[in-house]
């Protein structure tokens, strides 16, 4: 309790500084007070509120919340994919929800153009395409891990071709760079009706995966010792299944494809805290939001034009997880 | 101590018959587990011993036939209430996250807690005690996948008391495990046993089935060969229809049997076997 306290101590303090971040240059000072004229407890002359207000609650916030949620919901659920695939490398596209989301969000572009459209179906082919996964590894009786793995595989390939489909038949000057764009990552489109839509799923997803931690330690150690335990293995499996698949083609459909977060995020955290998941899927949640609100950070400021943050996470999770594989390399002899 | 806290029930396969496709896998088994016993069941790669144990802990349903505890039906119970009746010590196996031992022992408290309910200070009592019970008190922080295959198994039984369930199924424990450790296993058996847990077991040496087991149990090819104390069970002729070697049999001056190969015939009769 006193860690998660900490955490959202910290994580406070990451979205005040993020709001000082920007091409309007802000002190901590200025959004104090800001807050605080807000909530009536300071006087502030009113053009000053309004410029802040501007700024503040309808440029940044929206976007650092949207950091916040996206990189809690990659983290935690790259976590639990972890845990359920009994593999510390695996990431939150496992069972295909990236590709089936990027396929989404492409004939999204293609046939409306319309952004909350565009979100809509993104993350409906992101469901979609978790569900053929486990359908194709389900043909054949009763799903293994590793046929999991394959239905998954083979979704994500169909769904990525499919995307290729779209990506050729778009008009090469309005349509393919929006698609590129998309691919790429970006909290920029992020505004506060779609924070408020998806604040809440992915919040409740976040604590439910969290109440799961106990059972998915003991499914980790494998489905029939999982049962001799007294977990049910398979409703367990596939409730936590549906639940991260659920949180990240949301986090997918807000900013599109941020890699390595799901990957390294939870991976940092269990070097630090150890393996059992009711404190590594919490903490990761925190930690996912905390590093993307920095990247972002980085992604306004470090040139003039944004960078697209799906950029920046690659190449500062490259260099962390090349950290990660020498400190963890021990284990996996 | 950890006793069982809920009453001694007897486990029973009553004419169980489980196929894989075509293939016959148990035909007709019935094998019971009696209180205090040590149960040693013996039996070739592939004579069905695993798929036996999985339908016994109700992770396999058969196609005929019942498994019963205490009289009821095992498919009555729930996950949760078998649990706190059955354990099972699986082979000691690498787990792919680095849990400290106290860590894994303390997912034996999921039969008592349910898995949404964080554990208490009496569950990591618990776990302490049955730690120092096995006298690996000394490991409970160490990570699992760094400690020894016979430190493994030792935590794994002990993950299986901390669920204070009263009959114990444990899968080839002494395989893989060094001298020293299978002699200690064997004895923690028979205290485990002699506290009141019902125990069975499968094992490739009989040796180790005639050392502590109470009643032997030989499956082969599906079918129940013998059931018996192992001085019936146990005998030359048995040894070379379960593994193709001569053996004589001898007591000792304490009056236990012992089980003696016989270097000079072991060749032939592998060779009678093949043949036929």
């Amino acid at each position: 309790m006193t860690r998660l306290m900490f955490m959202s101590v910290l994580l406070l303090g990451a979205i005040l500084f993020s709001l000082t971040i920007g091409r309007y240059p802000l002190q901590i000072g200025d959004v104090a007070s800001f807050f605080l004229a807000m909530a009536g407890l300071k006087p502030m002359a009113p053009e000053s509120y309004q410029l802040l207000y501007n700024v503040i609650v309808e440029i940044r916030l929206p976007r650092i919340l949207g950091a916040a949620l996206v990189g809690a919901a990659l983290a935690s659920s790259g976590a639990a994919f972890q845990a359920v695939f009994r593999n510390p490398l695996v990431s939150p596209g496992i069972l295909g929800v990236l590709g089936g989301a990027s396929f989404g969000a492409a004939l999204g572009i293609l046939l409306f153009g319309n952004w909350a459209l565009v979100q809509l179906s993104a993350f409906v082919m992101g469901l979609v395409a978790v569900s053929v996964g486990l359908m194709i590894a389900n043909m054949f009786g009763k799903a293994s891990m590793i046929l999991l793995v394959l239905g998954g595989m083979i979704s994500a390939a169909l769904f990525t071709s499919a995307l290729s489909i779209v990506k050729y038949t778009a008009d090469p000057y309005e349509e393919l760079p929006a698609i590129v764009y998309w691919l790429m990552g970006s909290l920029g489109g992020v505004d506060m009706t779609q924070i408020r839509w998806a604040m809440i799923p992915i919040i409740g997803g976040l604590v439910a995966l969290s109440l799961f931690g106990r059972a998915l330690d003991a499914l980790s150690m494998g489905d029939d010792e999982a049962r001799a335990l007294g977990v049910p293995a398979q409703p367990v499996r596939y409730g936590v299944i549906g639940t991260a698949t659920l949180v990240s083609a949301l986090s997918v459909s807000l900013a599109g494809m941020i890699g390595w977060v799901g990957l390294v995020v939870p991976h940092v955290v269990r070097l630090a805290l150890g393996p059992g998941n009711a404190r590594l899927l919490p903490t990761s949640a925190f930690c996912g939001a905390i590093f993307l609100i920095g990247a972002d950070c980085l992604s306004r400021s470090i040139m003039r034009s944004e960078i697209p943050i799906g950029i920046l996470t690659e190449l500062l999770g490259i260099p962390a997880f090349i950290i990660v594989l020498r400190r963890a390399r021990s284990g996996w002899t | 101590m950890m006793t069982p806290a809920l009453p001694v029930e007897c486990l029973e396969a009553l004419a169980v018959h489980f196929r894989r496709g075509a293939r016959v896998i148990l035909d007709d088994i019935t094998i019971s587990l009696k209180s205090g016993e040590i149960v040693a069941l013996l039996g070739a790669n592939g004579a069905g011993k695993s798929t036996l144990f999985r339908i016994l802990l109700g992770f396999l349903k058969p196609e005929r036939g019942e498994v019963r505890l205490g009289g009821e039906p095992l498919a009555d119970f729930s996950r949760r209430a078998l649990a706190q009746r059955i354990a099972y010590v699986p082979q000691a196996h690498v787990a792919p996250f680095p849990y400290k031992v106290h860590d894994v022992v303390l997912l034996g408290r999921l039969a008592e807690t349910g898995i949404f309910r964080a554990p208490q200070a009496a569950d990591h009592r618990a776990v302490d005690e049955v730690l120092e019970r096995l006298a690996i008190t000394h490991l409970a922080t160490r990570p699992y996948t760094e400690i020894s295959g016979g430190e493994r198994q030792l935590t794994l039984i002990a993950r299986a008391l901390a669920q204070g369930a009263n009959i114990l199924i444990l899968d080839e424990p002494m395989t893989g495990l060094d001298y020293g450790y299978q002699i200690r296993l064997l004895k923690h058996l028979v205290d485990l046993a002699g506290s009141g847990h019902s125990i069975l077991f499968s094992t490739h040496n009989p040796e180790h089935a005639v050392r502590v087991a109470t009643r032997i149990v030989v499956l082969r090819d599906g079918t129940i060969m013998a059931d018996g104390p192992p001085t019936q069970i146990i005998t030359p002729s048995l040894i070379r229809a379960l593994y193709g070697v001569a053996v004589s049999t001898l007591t000792n001056v304490e009056g236990q049997m012992v089980i003696v190969p016989s270097m000079e015939r072991a060749l032939d009769t592998r060779l009678e076997t093949t043949r036929a």
